[in-house]
Protein backbone atom coordinates (compact mmCIF):
# COMPACT_ATOMS: atom_id res chain seq x y z
CA UNK A 1 0.00 0.00 0.00
CA UNK A 2 1.28 3.19 -1.14
CA UNK A 3 1.86 6.46 1.78
CA UNK A 4 3.26 8.40 -0.46
CA UNK A 5 1.12 11.70 -0.84
CA UNK A 6 0.47 10.81 3.16
CA UNK A 7 -0.55 14.39 4.88
CA UNK A 8 -1.50 15.97 1.26
CA UNK A 9 -4.09 17.30 0.12
CA UNK A 10 -7.45 16.52 1.72
CA UNK A 11 -10.15 15.81 -0.83
CA UNK A 12 -13.68 15.38 1.01
CA UNK A 13 -14.35 16.92 3.87
CA UNK A 14 -18.00 15.47 5.41
CA UNK A 15 -20.83 17.85 6.12
CA UNK A 16 -23.03 15.67 7.69
CA UNK A 17 -21.73 12.17 9.11
CA UNK A 18 -25.40 10.32 8.75
CA UNK A 19 -26.14 7.54 11.05
CA UNK A 20 -23.39 5.21 9.94
CA UNK A 21 -20.46 5.63 7.21
CA UNK A 22 -17.26 3.19 7.62
CA UNK A 23 -13.67 2.72 5.77
CA UNK A 24 -13.97 -0.61 4.96
CA UNK A 25 -10.99 -2.96 2.95
CA UNK A 26 -10.58 -6.06 2.13
CA UNK A 27 -10.67 -6.79 5.63
CA UNK A 28 -7.92 -7.82 8.35
CA UNK A 29 -6.88 -11.10 8.18
CA UNK A 30 -4.13 -13.37 10.10
CA UNK A 31 -4.96 -12.01 13.14
CA UNK A 32 -8.08 -13.33 14.56
CA UNK A 33 -6.57 -15.91 16.64
CA UNK A 34 -5.90 -13.26 18.83
CA UNK A 35 -9.78 -12.59 19.17
CA UNK A 36 -9.66 -9.84 16.31
CA UNK A 37 -12.80 -10.18 14.40
CA UNK A 38 -12.51 -9.58 10.12
CA UNK A 39 -14.33 -6.64 9.53
CA UNK A 40 -14.12 -6.05 5.84
CA UNK A 41 -17.69 -4.93 3.83
CA UNK A 42 -20.74 -6.25 4.65
CA UNK A 43 -21.40 -5.78 1.12
CA UNK A 44 -18.55 -7.90 -0.81
CA UNK A 45 -20.14 -7.43 -4.28
CA UNK A 46 -21.43 -3.53 -3.83
CA UNK A 47 -17.56 -3.19 -2.68
CA UNK A 48 -15.82 -4.82 -5.43
CA UNK A 49 -18.19 -3.17 -7.91
CA UNK A 50 -17.22 0.71 -6.55
CA UNK A 51 -13.21 -0.10 -6.67
CA UNK A 52 -13.68 -1.80 -9.62
CA UNK A 53 -15.30 0.97 -11.66
CA UNK A 54 -12.44 3.40 -10.39
CA UNK A 55 -9.59 0.74 -11.72
CA UNK A 56 -8.57 0.21 -8.31
CA UNK A 57 -6.78 -2.61 -7.14
CA UNK A 58 -8.54 -5.46 -5.25
CA UNK A 59 -8.76 -4.49 -1.45
CA UNK A 60 -8.63 -1.23 -1.69
CA UNK A 61 -10.82 0.98 1.50
CA UNK A 62 -13.85 2.22 -0.10
CA UNK A 63 -16.89 3.98 2.24
CA UNK A 64 -19.41 1.92 3.16
CA UNK A 65 -22.91 3.87 3.92
CA UNK A 66 -25.35 2.50 6.03
CA UNK A 67 -28.91 3.73 5.55
CA UNK A 68 -27.63 7.14 3.99
CA UNK A 69 -28.16 10.73 5.70
CA UNK A 70 -23.91 11.31 5.00
CA UNK A 71 -23.09 14.79 2.97
CA UNK A 72 -19.80 15.10 1.60
CA UNK A 73 -18.32 18.29 0.15
CA UNK A 74 -15.51 18.04 -2.38
CA UNK A 75 -12.04 20.34 -1.58
CA UNK A 76 -10.56 19.48 -5.24
CA UNK A 77 -11.38 17.82 -8.47
CA UNK A 78 -12.09 13.93 -8.60
CA UNK A 79 -13.76 10.97 -9.67
CA UNK A 80 -15.77 8.72 -7.69
CA UNK A 81 -17.47 5.98 -7.75
CA UNK A 82 -20.82 4.39 -6.24
CA UNK A 83 -22.46 0.61 -6.49
CA UNK A 84 -24.68 -1.48 -3.95
CA UNK A 85 -27.94 0.48 -2.60
CA UNK A 86 -29.38 2.91 -3.69
CA UNK A 87 -29.78 5.52 -0.87
CA UNK A 88 -31.19 8.56 -3.23
CA UNK A 89 -27.42 10.03 -3.81
CA UNK A 90 -27.49 13.41 -5.11
CA UNK A 91 -24.66 15.92 -6.37
CA UNK A 92 -25.75 19.33 -5.83
CA UNK A 93 -29.35 18.39 -5.71
CA UNK A 94 -29.46 16.43 -9.25
CA UNK A 95 -29.69 12.36 -8.59
CA UNK A 96 -26.89 10.35 -9.35
CA UNK A 97 -27.01 6.78 -10.77
CA UNK A 98 -26.47 3.99 -8.30
CA UNK A 99 -23.63 1.42 -10.10
CA UNK A 100 -21.72 4.48 -11.95
CA UNK A 101 -18.80 6.76 -11.89
CA UNK A 102 -18.99 10.38 -12.21
CA UNK A 103 -17.04 13.82 -11.65
CA UNK A 104 -16.83 15.81 -8.72
CA UNK A 105 -15.57 19.44 -8.94
CA UNK A 106 -14.30 21.43 -5.67
CA UNK A 107 -17.29 22.64 -3.50
CA UNK A 108 -19.26 20.68 -5.07
CA UNK A 109 -21.74 18.81 -2.77
CA UNK A 110 -22.50 14.64 -2.77
CA UNK A 111 -25.40 14.23 -0.54
CA UNK A 112 -27.11 10.50 0.71
CA UNK A 113 -30.86 10.45 1.29
CA UNK A 114 -32.46 7.60 2.79
CA UNK A 115 -32.84 3.75 1.24
CA UNK A 116 -34.53 3.10 -1.55
CA UNK A 117 -33.65 0.07 -2.08
CA UNK A 118 -30.62 -1.98 -0.33
CA UNK A 119 -29.23 -0.51 2.89
CA UNK A 120 -25.43 -0.23 1.87
CA UNK A 121 -24.13 1.90 -0.23
CA UNK A 122 -20.32 1.76 -1.48
CA UNK A 123 -18.35 5.26 -2.65
CA UNK A 124 -14.81 4.39 -3.97
CA UNK A 125 -12.44 6.94 -4.70
CA UNK A 126 -9.34 6.61 -7.04
CA UNK A 127 -6.66 4.43 -5.62
CA UNK A 128 -8.59 3.62 -2.49
CA UNK A 129 -8.69 5.83 0.85
CA UNK A 130 -5.90 6.78 2.53
CA UNK A 131 -5.59 5.55 6.35
CA UNK A 132 -2.87 3.88 8.29
CA UNK A 133 -3.28 0.32 8.44
CA UNK A 134 -4.25 -1.36 11.63
CA UNK A 135 -2.87 -4.60 12.05
CA UNK A 136 -2.87 -4.71 8.53
CA UNK A 137 -6.24 -3.20 7.55
CA UNK A 138 -7.75 0.08 7.49
CA UNK A 139 -11.39 -1.40 8.01
CA UNK A 140 -13.02 0.09 10.54
CA UNK A 141 -14.49 -2.06 13.82
CA UNK A 142 -16.45 0.35 15.98
CA UNK A 143 -16.98 -2.17 18.71
CA UNK A 144 -12.68 -2.90 18.69
CA UNK A 145 -11.75 0.49 18.02
CA UNK A 146 -9.99 -0.63 15.47
CA UNK A 147 -9.20 0.75 11.43
CA UNK A 148 -10.74 3.36 10.12
CA UNK A 149 -9.92 6.80 9.05
CA UNK A 150 -8.93 7.91 12.78
CA UNK A 151 -7.21 4.57 13.37
CA UNK A 152 -9.51 4.10 16.21
CA UNK A 153 -12.34 2.50 14.45
CA UNK A 154 -14.48 5.51 14.54
CA UNK A 155 -17.22 5.90 12.14
CA UNK A 156 -17.23 9.14 10.30
CA UNK A 157 -17.86 12.65 12.36
CA UNK A 158 -19.05 15.89 10.87
CA UNK A 159 -15.84 17.81 9.91
CA UNK A 160 -13.66 14.79 9.17
CA UNK A 161 -11.46 15.03 6.29
CA UNK A 162 -10.77 11.96 3.82
CA UNK A 163 -7.71 11.78 1.58
CA UNK A 164 -7.26 9.32 -1.06
CA UNK A 165 -4.16 6.99 -2.54
CA UNK A 166 -4.39 7.64 -6.28
CA UNK A 167 -5.36 10.00 -8.52
CA UNK A 168 -8.17 9.90 -11.00
CA UNK A 169 -7.72 8.14 -14.33
CA UNK A 170 -9.22 9.11 -17.73
CA UNK A 171 -12.33 7.10 -17.80
CA UNK A 172 -11.77 5.84 -21.25
CA UNK A 173 -9.62 3.64 -19.93
CA UNK A 174 -11.75 2.45 -17.23
CA UNK A 175 -14.01 -0.52 -16.74
CA UNK A 176 -17.47 -0.50 -17.59
CA UNK A 177 -20.57 -0.30 -15.01
CA UNK A 178 -21.67 -3.66 -14.14
CA UNK A 179 -24.24 -4.98 -16.71
CA UNK A 180 -27.80 -5.50 -15.57
CA UNK A 181 -27.58 -9.12 -14.48
CA UNK A 182 -24.97 -7.99 -12.30
CA UNK A 183 -26.92 -4.98 -10.56
CA UNK A 184 -28.80 -7.14 -7.85
CA UNK A 185 -32.68 -6.41 -7.20
CA UNK A 186 -32.44 -5.65 -3.35
CA UNK A 187 -36.21 -5.50 -3.24
CA UNK A 188 -37.21 -8.96 -4.24
CA UNK A 189 -37.06 -11.65 -1.83
CA UNK A 190 -33.36 -13.56 -2.24
CA UNK A 191 -33.00 -17.15 -2.30
CA UNK A 192 -29.88 -17.19 -0.32
CA UNK A 193 -27.37 -20.14 -0.80
CA UNK A 194 -26.39 -21.70 2.15
CA UNK A 195 -23.36 -24.88 2.11
CA UNK A 196 -24.84 -27.51 4.83
CA UNK A 197 -22.15 -28.11 7.28
CA UNK A 198 -20.60 -28.21 10.95
CA UNK A 199 -24.15 -29.72 13.27
CA UNK A 200 -26.61 -29.48 10.12
CA UNK A 201 -27.29 -33.30 10.58
CA UNK A 202 -28.10 -32.26 14.48
CA UNK A 203 -31.35 -30.77 13.65
CA UNK A 204 -34.48 -32.40 13.15
CA UNK A 205 -36.23 -33.44 9.98
CA UNK A 206 -39.17 -30.92 10.43
CA UNK A 207 -36.51 -28.14 11.22
CA UNK A 208 -34.61 -29.06 7.99
CA UNK A 209 -37.27 -28.87 5.44
CA UNK A 210 -38.50 -25.93 7.28
CA UNK A 211 -35.13 -24.38 6.86
CA UNK A 212 -35.48 -24.36 3.12
CA UNK A 213 -38.97 -23.99 2.24
CA UNK A 214 -40.51 -21.64 4.51
CA UNK A 215 -40.01 -18.01 4.64
CA UNK A 216 -37.52 -16.09 7.00
CA UNK A 217 -37.87 -12.50 8.00
CA UNK A 218 -35.06 -10.05 8.87
CA UNK A 219 -35.18 -9.29 12.39
CA UNK A 220 -34.60 -5.25 13.46
CA UNK A 221 -31.57 -6.97 15.44
CA UNK A 222 -29.55 -6.55 12.29
CA UNK A 223 -25.93 -5.27 12.86
CA UNK A 224 -21.85 -5.92 11.00
CA UNK A 225 -21.66 -8.47 13.86
CA UNK A 226 -25.10 -10.34 12.56
CA UNK A 227 -28.52 -10.62 11.00
CA UNK A 228 -31.34 -12.44 13.23
CA UNK A 229 -34.04 -14.38 11.70
CA UNK A 230 -37.29 -14.97 12.53
CA UNK A 231 -39.88 -17.59 11.20
CA UNK A 232 -40.22 -21.16 12.48
CA UNK A 233 -38.22 -22.42 15.72
CA UNK A 234 -35.77 -24.71 14.73
CA UNK A 235 -34.74 -27.72 16.91
CA UNK A 236 -31.39 -29.26 17.61
CA UNK A 237 -30.58 -31.95 19.62
CA UNK A 238 -27.57 -30.14 20.45
CA UNK A 239 -28.19 -26.80 22.77
CA UNK A 240 -24.15 -26.01 23.53
CA UNK A 241 -21.29 -26.83 22.13
CA UNK A 242 -17.52 -26.07 23.49
CA UNK A 243 -17.31 -22.79 21.49
CA UNK A 244 -14.91 -23.24 17.95
CA UNK A 245 -14.17 -20.76 15.27
CA UNK A 246 -17.09 -19.24 13.14
CA UNK A 247 -16.47 -18.69 9.23
CA UNK A 248 -18.48 -15.63 7.68
CA UNK A 249 -22.00 -16.56 6.85
CA UNK A 250 -22.27 -18.59 9.31
CA UNK A 251 -25.89 -19.81 10.11
CA UNK A 252 -25.97 -20.66 14.56
CA UNK A 253 -29.10 -21.63 15.84
CA UNK A 254 -29.74 -20.56 19.72
CA UNK A 255 -31.85 -22.20 22.37
CA UNK A 256 -34.62 -19.81 20.92
CA UNK A 257 -34.67 -21.48 17.42
CA UNK A 258 -34.60 -18.56 15.60
CA UNK A 259 -31.11 -18.53 13.05
CA UNK A 260 -28.45 -15.76 13.03
CA UNK A 261 -26.56 -15.41 10.46
CA UNK A 262 -22.89 -14.45 11.27
CA UNK A 263 -21.72 -10.97 9.64
CA UNK A 264 -17.85 -9.22 9.17
CA UNK A 265 -17.91 -8.14 12.49
CA UNK A 266 -18.78 -11.06 14.16
CA UNK A 267 -17.29 -12.87 17.30
CA UNK A 268 -14.38 -15.12 16.30
CA UNK A 269 -15.20 -17.62 18.45
CA UNK A 270 -18.78 -19.14 19.55
CA UNK A 271 -20.80 -22.13 20.90
CA UNK A 272 -24.21 -22.33 19.09
CA UNK A 273 -25.02 -25.27 16.78
CA UNK A 274 -25.08 -24.26 12.83
CA UNK A 275 -26.70 -25.70 9.95
CA UNK A 276 -23.45 -24.46 7.99
CA UNK A 277 -22.65 -20.80 6.06
CA UNK A 278 -24.25 -18.61 3.84
CA UNK A 279 -21.59 -18.18 0.81
CA UNK A 280 -20.30 -14.93 0.27
CA UNK A 281 -22.48 -13.73 -2.23
CA UNK A 282 -25.43 -14.57 -0.28
CA UNK A 283 -24.34 -12.38 2.70
CA UNK A 284 -23.37 -9.29 0.74
CA UNK A 285 -27.35 -9.86 -0.55
CA UNK A 286 -28.27 -10.15 2.83
CA UNK A 287 -26.48 -7.28 3.75
CA UNK A 288 -28.61 -5.21 1.76
CA UNK A 289 -31.69 -6.57 3.62
CA UNK A 290 -33.89 -4.17 5.70
CA UNK A 291 -35.47 -5.06 8.72
CA UNK A 292 -38.91 -6.86 7.76
CA UNK A 293 -37.63 -8.09 4.34
CA UNK A 294 -38.09 -11.71 3.73
CA UNK A 295 -35.39 -14.04 2.54
CA UNK A 296 -35.89 -18.06 1.46
CA UNK A 297 -32.47 -20.20 1.62
CA UNK A 298 -31.77 -22.72 -0.93
CA UNK A 299 -28.90 -25.20 -0.18
CA UNK A 300 -25.75 -25.47 -2.14
CA UNK A 301 -22.93 -28.21 -2.74
CA UNK A 302 -19.61 -26.73 -1.26
CA UNK A 303 -18.29 -27.26 -4.73
CA UNK A 304 -20.52 -25.15 -6.42
CA UNK A 305 -20.53 -23.28 -4.77
CA UNK A 306 -16.73 -22.19 -4.48
CA UNK A 307 -17.17 -22.36 -8.25
CA UNK A 308 -19.33 -19.25 -8.18
CA UNK A 309 -17.60 -17.16 -6.07
CA UNK A 310 -14.34 -17.67 -8.59
CA UNK A 311 -16.55 -16.76 -11.23
CA UNK A 312 -17.33 -13.41 -9.17
CA UNK A 313 -13.61 -12.84 -7.84
CA UNK A 314 -12.44 -13.17 -11.66
CA UNK A 315 -14.20 -9.91 -12.33
CA UNK A 316 -12.03 -8.65 -10.34
CA UNK A 317 -8.80 -9.87 -8.78
CA UNK A 318 -5.49 -10.80 -11.07
CA UNK A 319 -2.76 -11.90 -8.20
CA UNK B 1 -14.97 -31.36 31.58
CA UNK B 2 -11.54 -31.32 32.25
CA UNK B 3 -9.51 -34.58 32.13
CA UNK B 4 -6.75 -35.71 34.09
CA UNK B 5 -3.01 -34.31 33.18
CA UNK B 6 -0.71 -36.57 32.49
CA UNK B 7 -2.71 -39.32 31.27
CA UNK B 8 -0.55 -41.52 29.32
CA UNK B 9 -0.98 -41.89 24.91
CA UNK B 10 -2.97 -38.46 25.14
CA UNK B 11 -4.20 -38.32 21.25
CA UNK B 12 -6.84 -36.95 19.27
CA UNK B 13 -9.79 -39.13 19.54
CA UNK B 14 -11.25 -37.84 15.99
CA UNK B 15 -9.27 -35.79 13.46
CA UNK B 16 -12.18 -34.77 10.98
CA UNK B 17 -12.98 -32.19 8.45
CA UNK B 18 -15.92 -30.48 8.46
CA UNK B 19 -16.90 -28.33 5.43
CA UNK B 20 -17.06 -24.85 6.96
CA UNK B 21 -18.27 -22.54 3.63
CA UNK B 22 -16.19 -21.82 0.29
CA UNK B 23 -13.31 -21.08 1.93
CA UNK B 24 -12.97 -23.22 5.11
CA UNK B 25 -12.17 -26.59 6.88
CA UNK B 26 -13.37 -27.06 10.38
CA UNK B 27 -10.33 -29.38 12.15
CA UNK B 28 -12.32 -31.52 14.69
CA UNK B 29 -9.57 -32.58 16.94
CA UNK B 30 -11.19 -33.52 20.10
CA UNK B 31 -14.18 -33.95 21.52
CA UNK B 32 -13.77 -32.43 25.12
CA UNK B 33 -12.09 -29.68 26.67
CA UNK B 34 -8.56 -30.61 27.91
CA UNK B 35 -5.10 -28.61 28.51
CA UNK B 36 -3.62 -31.64 27.06
CA UNK B 37 -5.60 -30.40 23.72
CA UNK B 38 -3.54 -27.65 23.41
CA UNK B 39 0.06 -28.62 21.80
CA UNK B 40 -1.55 -30.76 19.64
CA UNK B 41 -4.12 -27.58 18.23
CA UNK B 42 -0.91 -25.36 18.63
CA UNK B 43 1.47 -27.66 16.28
CA UNK B 44 -1.62 -27.94 13.83
CA UNK B 45 -1.91 -24.17 13.43
CA UNK B 46 1.96 -24.20 12.51
CA UNK B 47 2.15 -26.98 9.99
CA UNK B 48 -0.85 -25.64 8.06
CA UNK B 49 0.96 -21.77 8.25
CA UNK B 50 3.71 -23.54 6.73
CA UNK B 51 1.82 -26.04 3.96
CA UNK B 52 -0.72 -23.72 2.95
CA UNK B 53 1.50 -20.63 2.93
CA UNK B 54 0.14 -17.85 0.69
CA UNK B 55 -2.88 -19.46 0.01
CA UNK B 56 -3.81 -19.25 3.75
CA UNK B 57 -6.38 -16.66 4.97
CA UNK B 58 -6.46 -17.25 8.77
CA UNK B 59 -6.76 -19.79 11.24
CA UNK B 60 -8.67 -19.77 14.38
CA UNK B 61 -7.48 -21.95 16.94
CA UNK B 62 -9.78 -23.24 19.88
CA UNK B 63 -10.31 -25.62 22.50
CA UNK B 64 -11.05 -28.39 20.46
CA UNK B 65 -11.03 -27.73 17.09
CA UNK B 66 -8.73 -25.32 14.59
CA UNK B 67 -10.38 -23.12 11.63
CA UNK B 68 -8.57 -23.34 8.26
CA UNK B 69 -9.50 -20.17 6.63
CA UNK B 70 -7.80 -20.18 2.57
CA UNK B 71 -8.20 -18.61 -0.33
CA UNK B 72 -10.58 -19.60 -2.87
CA UNK B 73 -8.91 -17.86 -5.24
CA UNK B 74 -5.87 -20.30 -5.13
CA UNK B 75 -7.40 -23.36 -3.53
CA UNK B 76 -10.42 -25.68 -4.13
CA UNK B 77 -12.53 -27.62 -1.41
CA UNK B 78 -10.57 -30.43 -2.31
CA UNK B 79 -6.99 -28.85 -2.81
CA UNK B 80 -7.22 -27.52 0.60
CA UNK B 81 -8.48 -31.30 2.03
CA UNK B 82 -5.48 -32.78 0.74
CA UNK B 83 -3.14 -30.54 2.18
CA UNK B 84 -4.62 -31.00 5.89
CA UNK B 85 -5.13 -34.69 4.88
CA UNK B 86 -1.05 -34.77 4.87
CA UNK B 87 -0.33 -32.29 7.59
CA UNK B 88 -3.17 -34.35 9.96
CA UNK B 89 -1.24 -37.79 8.82
CA UNK B 90 2.14 -36.91 10.65
CA UNK B 91 1.49 -34.62 13.22
CA UNK B 92 3.15 -34.50 16.06
CA UNK B 93 1.99 -32.44 19.31
CA UNK B 94 4.12 -29.96 20.62
CA UNK B 95 6.05 -30.56 23.01
CA UNK B 96 4.55 -30.73 26.16
CA UNK B 97 4.80 -27.95 28.48
CA UNK B 98 6.29 -25.82 25.68
CA UNK B 99 5.29 -22.62 24.44
CA UNK B 100 1.65 -21.50 22.79
CA UNK B 101 1.46 -20.79 19.04
CA UNK B 102 3.37 -17.13 20.39
CA UNK B 103 6.67 -18.35 21.43
CA UNK B 104 7.96 -16.56 23.77
CA UNK B 105 9.26 -18.68 26.11
CA UNK B 106 8.46 -19.65 30.10
CA UNK B 107 5.06 -19.40 31.76
CA UNK B 108 3.53 -15.84 31.29
CA UNK B 109 2.82 -13.93 34.74
CA UNK B 110 -0.16 -11.30 35.21
CA UNK B 111 0.24 -9.76 38.32
CA UNK B 112 -3.42 -9.41 40.03
CA UNK B 113 -4.13 -6.91 43.01
CA UNK B 114 -6.76 -9.13 44.21
CA UNK B 115 -9.34 -6.69 46.31
CA UNK B 116 -13.25 -6.00 46.78
CA UNK B 117 -12.76 -2.63 45.21
CA UNK B 118 -11.63 -4.02 41.81
CA UNK B 119 -12.88 -7.98 42.37
CA UNK B 120 -16.61 -7.27 43.95
CA UNK B 121 -17.24 -11.01 43.49
CA UNK B 122 -13.95 -11.88 45.47
CA UNK B 123 -17.08 -11.97 48.19
CA UNK B 124 -19.36 -14.48 46.46
CA UNK B 125 -16.36 -16.88 46.09
CA UNK B 126 -15.41 -17.01 49.86
CA UNK B 127 -19.11 -17.50 50.55
CA UNK B 128 -19.56 -20.64 48.00
CA UNK B 129 -15.98 -21.87 48.27
CA UNK B 130 -16.11 -21.29 51.97
CA UNK B 131 -12.77 -20.90 51.76
CA UNK B 132 -10.94 -17.61 53.72
CA UNK B 133 -10.16 -14.63 51.11
CA UNK B 134 -6.06 -15.54 51.54
CA UNK B 135 -7.01 -18.95 50.72
CA UNK B 136 -9.20 -18.16 47.37
CA UNK B 137 -6.74 -15.87 46.47
CA UNK B 138 -3.89 -18.85 47.38
CA UNK B 139 -6.25 -21.10 44.87
CA UNK B 140 -6.13 -19.13 42.08
CA UNK B 141 -3.16 -17.73 41.74
CA UNK B 142 -1.50 -21.13 43.14
CA UNK B 143 -2.84 -22.97 39.49
CA UNK B 144 -1.07 -22.80 36.31
CA UNK B 145 -3.24 -22.19 33.52
CA UNK B 146 -3.34 -22.92 29.84
CA UNK B 147 -4.95 -20.53 26.94
CA UNK B 148 -7.54 -22.54 25.27
CA UNK B 149 -8.83 -19.79 22.72
CA UNK B 150 -9.04 -16.11 22.56
CA UNK B 151 -12.41 -14.60 21.62
CA UNK B 152 -15.26 -12.73 22.37
CA UNK B 153 -12.96 -9.14 22.50
CA UNK B 154 -9.42 -8.52 21.13
CA UNK B 155 -6.98 -10.47 23.69
CA UNK B 156 -9.35 -11.60 26.06
CA UNK B 157 -7.79 -14.80 26.73
CA UNK B 158 -9.94 -18.72 27.73
CA UNK B 159 -7.97 -20.58 30.35
CA UNK B 160 -8.08 -23.41 32.21
CA UNK B 161 -9.01 -24.93 34.30
CA UNK B 162 -9.98 -23.85 37.62
CA UNK B 163 -9.56 -25.67 40.48
CA UNK B 164 -12.53 -27.84 41.74
CA UNK B 165 -13.34 -24.58 44.90
CA UNK B 166 -13.18 -21.54 42.45
CA UNK B 167 -16.24 -23.03 40.11
CA UNK B 168 -18.82 -20.43 39.79
CA UNK B 169 -21.22 -19.99 37.24
CA UNK B 170 -21.78 -16.63 35.38
CA UNK B 171 -23.43 -13.38 36.65
CA UNK B 172 -27.21 -13.74 36.11
CA UNK B 173 -27.20 -10.01 34.97
CA UNK B 174 -24.19 -9.03 33.26
CA UNK B 175 -22.36 -5.54 33.68
CA UNK B 176 -22.67 -3.13 30.90
CA UNK B 177 -19.38 -2.17 31.73
CA UNK B 178 -16.71 -4.01 33.50
CA UNK B 179 -13.18 -2.32 33.69
CA UNK B 180 -10.33 -2.89 31.73
CA UNK B 181 -7.77 -5.43 33.31
CA UNK B 182 -10.51 -7.04 35.02
CA UNK B 183 -9.60 -10.21 36.58
CA UNK B 184 -12.66 -12.74 36.33
CA UNK B 185 -14.04 -16.81 36.92
CA UNK B 186 -16.93 -18.12 35.18
CA UNK B 187 -17.48 -21.75 35.56
CA UNK B 188 -14.26 -23.46 34.94
CA UNK B 189 -12.61 -21.04 33.30
CA UNK B 190 -10.65 -17.80 34.34
CA UNK B 191 -9.18 -14.39 32.04
CA UNK B 192 -9.33 -10.30 31.95
CA UNK B 193 -11.13 -7.95 30.13
CA UNK B 194 -8.09 -6.56 27.88
CA UNK B 195 -10.14 -3.31 27.37
CA UNK B 196 -13.81 -1.70 28.89
CA UNK B 197 -16.78 -3.68 27.81
CA UNK B 198 -19.63 -5.70 28.61
CA UNK B 199 -19.31 -8.19 30.72
CA UNK B 200 -21.02 -11.36 32.87
CA UNK B 201 -17.83 -13.38 34.20
CA UNK B 202 -17.59 -12.95 38.33
CA UNK B 203 -14.58 -10.14 38.81
CA UNK B 204 -12.15 -10.76 41.65
CA UNK B 205 -9.35 -8.59 41.15
CA UNK B 206 -7.07 -6.68 38.37
CA UNK B 207 -4.06 -6.61 36.55
CA UNK B 208 -1.85 -4.08 35.32
CA UNK B 209 -0.86 -5.84 32.15
CA UNK B 210 -1.56 -4.76 29.00
CA UNK B 211 -3.25 -7.59 27.13
CA UNK B 212 -3.62 -6.32 23.94
CA UNK B 213 -1.65 -3.52 22.67
CA UNK B 214 -1.68 -2.57 19.01
CA UNK B 215 1.55 -1.33 19.12
CA UNK B 216 3.01 -4.30 20.29
CA UNK B 217 4.91 -7.29 18.08
CA UNK B 218 2.04 -9.90 18.36
CA UNK B 219 -0.36 -7.71 19.40
CA UNK B 220 -1.63 -9.80 22.28
CA UNK B 221 0.41 -10.50 25.53
CA UNK B 222 -1.53 -14.33 25.57
CA UNK B 223 -1.67 -16.58 22.91
CA UNK B 224 -3.90 -20.18 22.65
CA UNK B 225 -1.93 -22.94 24.08
CA UNK B 226 0.53 -20.12 26.39
CA UNK B 227 0.81 -21.62 30.27
CA UNK B 228 -0.17 -18.71 32.77
CA UNK B 229 0.00 -17.90 36.17
CA UNK B 230 -1.18 -14.84 38.44
CA UNK B 231 0.23 -13.49 40.89
CA UNK B 232 -1.03 -12.11 43.78
CA UNK B 233 0.84 -8.15 44.48
CA UNK B 234 -0.40 -5.02 46.33
CA UNK B 235 -1.73 -1.99 45.70
CA UNK B 236 1.48 -0.05 45.92
CA UNK B 237 3.19 -2.64 43.18
CA UNK B 238 -0.24 -2.71 41.07
CA UNK B 239 -0.06 1.26 41.13
CA UNK B 240 3.60 1.66 40.50
CA UNK B 241 3.06 -1.06 37.65
CA UNK B 242 0.57 1.49 35.93
CA UNK B 243 -2.27 -0.43 37.43
CA UNK B 244 -5.97 1.73 37.60
CA UNK B 245 -7.10 1.15 41.53
CA UNK B 246 -10.54 3.27 40.53
CA UNK B 247 -13.26 1.03 42.14
CA UNK B 248 -15.55 -1.00 40.06
CA UNK B 249 -18.76 1.05 39.21
CA UNK B 250 -22.19 -0.40 40.35
CA UNK B 251 -24.72 1.76 38.87
CA UNK B 252 -27.72 -0.31 39.54
CA UNK B 253 -29.07 -1.35 42.70
CA UNK B 254 -26.53 -4.31 42.66
CA UNK B 255 -23.73 -1.85 45.05
CA UNK B 256 -22.99 -5.19 47.20
CA UNK B 257 -19.40 -5.36 48.35
CA UNK B 258 -17.89 -2.67 46.35
CA UNK B 259 -17.41 0.23 49.03
CA UNK B 260 -15.15 0.60 52.58
CA UNK B 261 -12.13 -1.73 51.57
CA UNK B 262 -10.07 -0.52 48.80
CA UNK B 263 -8.18 1.49 51.44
Amino acid sequence: MSVAGKGEKVQLRVERAGPLALLQDAGRFGVRRLGVTQGGPADLHGWAWANHLLGNAWGAAALEITFGGLSLIAEGETSLALAGADLEATLDDEPVEPWSRFELRAGQRLRFGSPRQGLRAYLAVPGGFLADPVLGSVSSVVREGLGGHDGRGGKLQKDDTLIFQGESRKSRDLPRPPPDEERPDYIRPPRLALVPGAQVADFDGTSLFEVFNRGWQVDDRTDRMGVRLTGPVLKCAVTSMISEGIGLGAVQVPPDGQPIVLLNDRQTIGGYPRLGALTPLACSRLAQCLPGHDIHFRAQGVNAAQAEHRRFLACFRTG
Amino acid sequence: MSGQRGEKAFVPVLPRLEVAGVDAWMVRLFDRIDEANMPWITALLRRCEAAFGEALVDLVPSYTTLLVHYDPWRLTPGEARSRLGAVLADLEPDEEGGLGEGASGNVKELEVWYDDSVGPELALLQQESGLSREAVIEAHSGHEYRVFALGFAPGFAFMGSLPDELVLPRLDTPRKRVPAGSVAVANRQTSAYPRVSPGGWNLIGRTSARLFDRDREGFSLLRVGDRVRFVAVDRDRFEAAGGDTSPVEEPDSKGKTSNGKSA
